[in-house]
């Protein structure tokens, strides 16, 4: 229900509003990318920017990923604040050296004496068939490699947030939304992304989670499209009279350890939701996260609801089948009380 | 258009410090290394590409910019890095890790960066392009004067990479100038095997902008081939190709045996040295006189032992310093 002061927007027009409220006030800032201008984005959150900004501004690319994102580098440590979109991050694979090498690297190889202050916008996710090179997350490729900021909001709230604080951060920024969180209607949307905004800008701490439900038996970690499985999963296991907390951990770099340490010294139980691969990510770091620093605030091993350690398939129920989703969750609780 | 007899001695200057600053790199590289050769031992540990021969096209282009033009350079970045201006103390401690290098120790050869002068590095190939044409594109969109050089080595050329920043600094109209230093070799591939056509300044046509080829390792024919790509630039009137033939006097890196090298190739090479050849053209122009060439030739040695002592003198980097300057301060 709507109250009479909120205004409810989607993750897209939320980062669509975000953009032109900095590029009102910062000449700087400027969008690159591929169907980012009359088209509005792919998945939105470019809508309307070109109509206020014209085509200087808001610059259609070539299908020249390794140029632009390349050039936003050097255009970032020349003074411009470039916001720049990689459509799907699976499409990474053909640009990864002008953002691990360059876009990463250079604040490093400089010493700090260069800043480069820009923006990758990318999309990430599944659920909709579109097989395994339109669907993945790669939160824990990205998460890795050092030199680059990295944030995934789970709804427009955070989204606007997140997306000015990226603007405004002297360090590149991989801003990773999900496409089944965007409010595109085709690819029919989680409603609970779509929440009140306020009009005026403001900013989220990057590298700051949330806990966005409060619980005592067992903390469920995760971020994006995965707070909401969480969020559902704790309802279910209300029902069964269990209390789950949900940390959200909307940026992944820098990563809010001390948020998730404390949500499991209060529960004693860890569930980490990942719809990115299994092995040797996201879900593998947190749990570390957490044994390193404390094991026996543990009372049972951490369990983790992630992506298989398969390419993502095309069919309908094989891609069902992989990811997370709330029942897998409750079953992940079950395990961890018959163990 | 020729360079002026002062545009002249700067050229010779800059070649002849970046030969000294070479030959002293050369020399410490080895200390430490010997009888077994260990990459990482010695005061210069790493990889250690010199560009011997190639100062030509660095003095040729660099001439005609000023600190706030944008250079993007490679992994044969010093002859760049000197003509540019940036500050030798700082790139010769860089190059020996010490903690007063441009990064402090973090970049290493491959990796200068000096802001004051608008310099910045890629060790991996063609991928300097990019950032040179976004700087010119900072330029265009801030209407701010300055134009961007990406200096790329004739193996660049084939990168997919190379292809895309060609063709959006074309289709954007940037102040760009592609510079490819064609000297002959990708480490041990020659340009004849890796490359389906002899001059790449021919691939100019596919982005519909001017393209040149420079025959001779000639610092007048570049200057004037490059006196004309960046004034177009300044003026708006898009980017530019040019491909300079140099030659690689040095291996592809130090240790380098270059077995690949045709028997003889070196030796002709070094009889076409470019600096000798310059020399004796400034005194037959009547252009420079044997005492101002010799005081050029000290200056710059001078030069080169002032930087290379600053380096050897300077603290280490400190080891905790790794940690630090990931992201922005």
């Amino acid at each position: 229900m709507t109250k009479p002061n909120e205004r409810k927007l989607t993750i897209a027009r939320a980062m669509a509003e975000a953009t032109a409220q900095e590029m009102r006030i910062d000449p700087s800032v400027f969008v690159m990318g591929e169907d980012i201008g009359p088209l509005g984005g792919v998945y939105g959150n470019t809508r309307g920017l070109i109509e206020e900004f014209g085509a200087e501004r808001i610059r259609d690319t070539p299908i020249s990923e390794t140029a632009f994102i390349g050039a936003a580098v050097g255009a970032a440590q020349d003074g411009m604040r470039p916001v720049v979109e990689l459509m799907f991050v699976d499409f990474f694979g053909v640009c990864f050296d002008a953002i691990y090498n360059l876009m990463a690297k250079n604040i490093y190889f400089s010493g700090g004496n260069v800043k480069v202050p820009m923006v990758l916008m990318t999309s990430t996710g599944g659920g909709y068939s579109d097989g395994g090179q339109h669907s993945q997350c790669l939160y824990g490729t990205f998460a890795h490699l050092p030199g680059m900021k990295v944030v995934a909001p789970s709804n427009a709230y955070d989204a606007k947030g997140l997306m000015t604080a990226a603007m405004r951060d002297d360090s590149p920024v991989v801003y990773m939304y999900h496409k089944g969180l965007q409010g595109m209607g085709w690819l029919g949307t989680e409603a609970g992304a779509t929440v009140h905004v306020p009009e005026e800008p403001y900013t989220l701490e990057i590298g700051k989670a949330k806990v966005v439900r409060e619980g005592k038996d067992v903390s469920i970690v995760s971020c994006g499209m995965g707070v909401h499985n969480a969020l559902k999963a704790a309802k279910k296991l209300e029902a069964q009279g269990v209390s789950a907390e949900v940390v959200d951990l909307v940026s992944l770099v820098p990563l809010d350890r001390e948020t998730i340490r404390a949500s499991v010294a209060k529960t004693g139980r860890l569930i980490v939701v990942d719809e990115d691969y299994m092995s040797y990510g996201l879900s593998g770091e947190i749990i570390a996260s957490v044994t390193e620093h404390d094991i026996s605030a543990l009372k049972a091993a951490p369990k983790r609801v992630a992506f298989p350690d398969v390419p993502i398939p095309f069919a309908r129920v094989m891609e069902q089948f992989c990811l997370p989703n709330p029942d897998k969750i409750v079953a992940a609780w079950d395990q961890m009380q018959a163990a | 258009m020729s360079p002026t007899r002062e545009e002249q001695h700067w050229m010779y200057r800059n070649m002849v410090t970046s030969r000294r600053f070479e030959e002293a790199i050369a020399k410490i590289y080895f200390e430490g290394k010997s009888p077994a050769f260990n990459m990482a031992n010695g005061p210069i540990p790493g990889e250690m590409h010199l560009s011997d021969g190639q100062e030509p096209v660095a003095v040729g282009v660099c001439a005609h910019l000023t600190p706030e033009d944008v250079v993007t350079a490679t992994h044969r970045p010093h002859h760049q890095a000197i003509a540019k201006g940036v500050d030798l103390d700082k790139m010769a401690a860089e190059i020996f890790g010490k903690k007063t290098g441009l990064s402090g120790g973090r970049g290493g050869h491959m990796h200068l960066f000096d802001d004051d002068v608008n310099f910045a590095c890629s060790g991996i190939i063609a991928q300097g392009m990019g950032p040179a044409v976004g700087a010119a594109l900072s330029r265009k969109m801030q209407g701010k004067p300055g134009v961007a050089v990406a200096f790329v080595g004739e193996g660049a050329v084939n990168q997919g990479g190379w292809h895309e920043a060609m063709n959006l600094a074309a289709v954007w109209n940037l102040p760009f100038i592609c510079v490819v230093e064609d000297n002959g070799w990708g480490i041990s591939v020659s340009k004849e095997t890796a490359s389906s056509i002899g001059s790449h300044a021919d691939r100019a046509a596919a982005y519909g902008i001017p393209g040149k080829r420079i025959e001779g390792n000639d610092p007048y024919a570049i200057f004037e081939a490059a006196g004309e790509a960046i004034a177009r630039a300044r003026a708006g009137e898009g980017p530019s190709l040019l491909e300079c033939e140099t030659y690689r006097l040095a291996g592809h890196f130090m240790g380098d045996a270059e077995a690949y090298r045709p028997e003889g190739e070196k030796d002709a090479l070094f009889e076409k040295d470019p600096i000798p050849k310059m020399r004796e053209r400034l005194l037959a122009d009547g252009a420079a006189s044997e005492a101002e060439l010799n005081a050029i030739e000290e200056d710059s040695a001078a030069r080169v032992d002032a930087a290379i002592t600053f380096a050897r003198e300077s603290d280490d980097a400190a080891p905790e310093d790794a940690l630090t300057a990931v992201f922005a301060a």
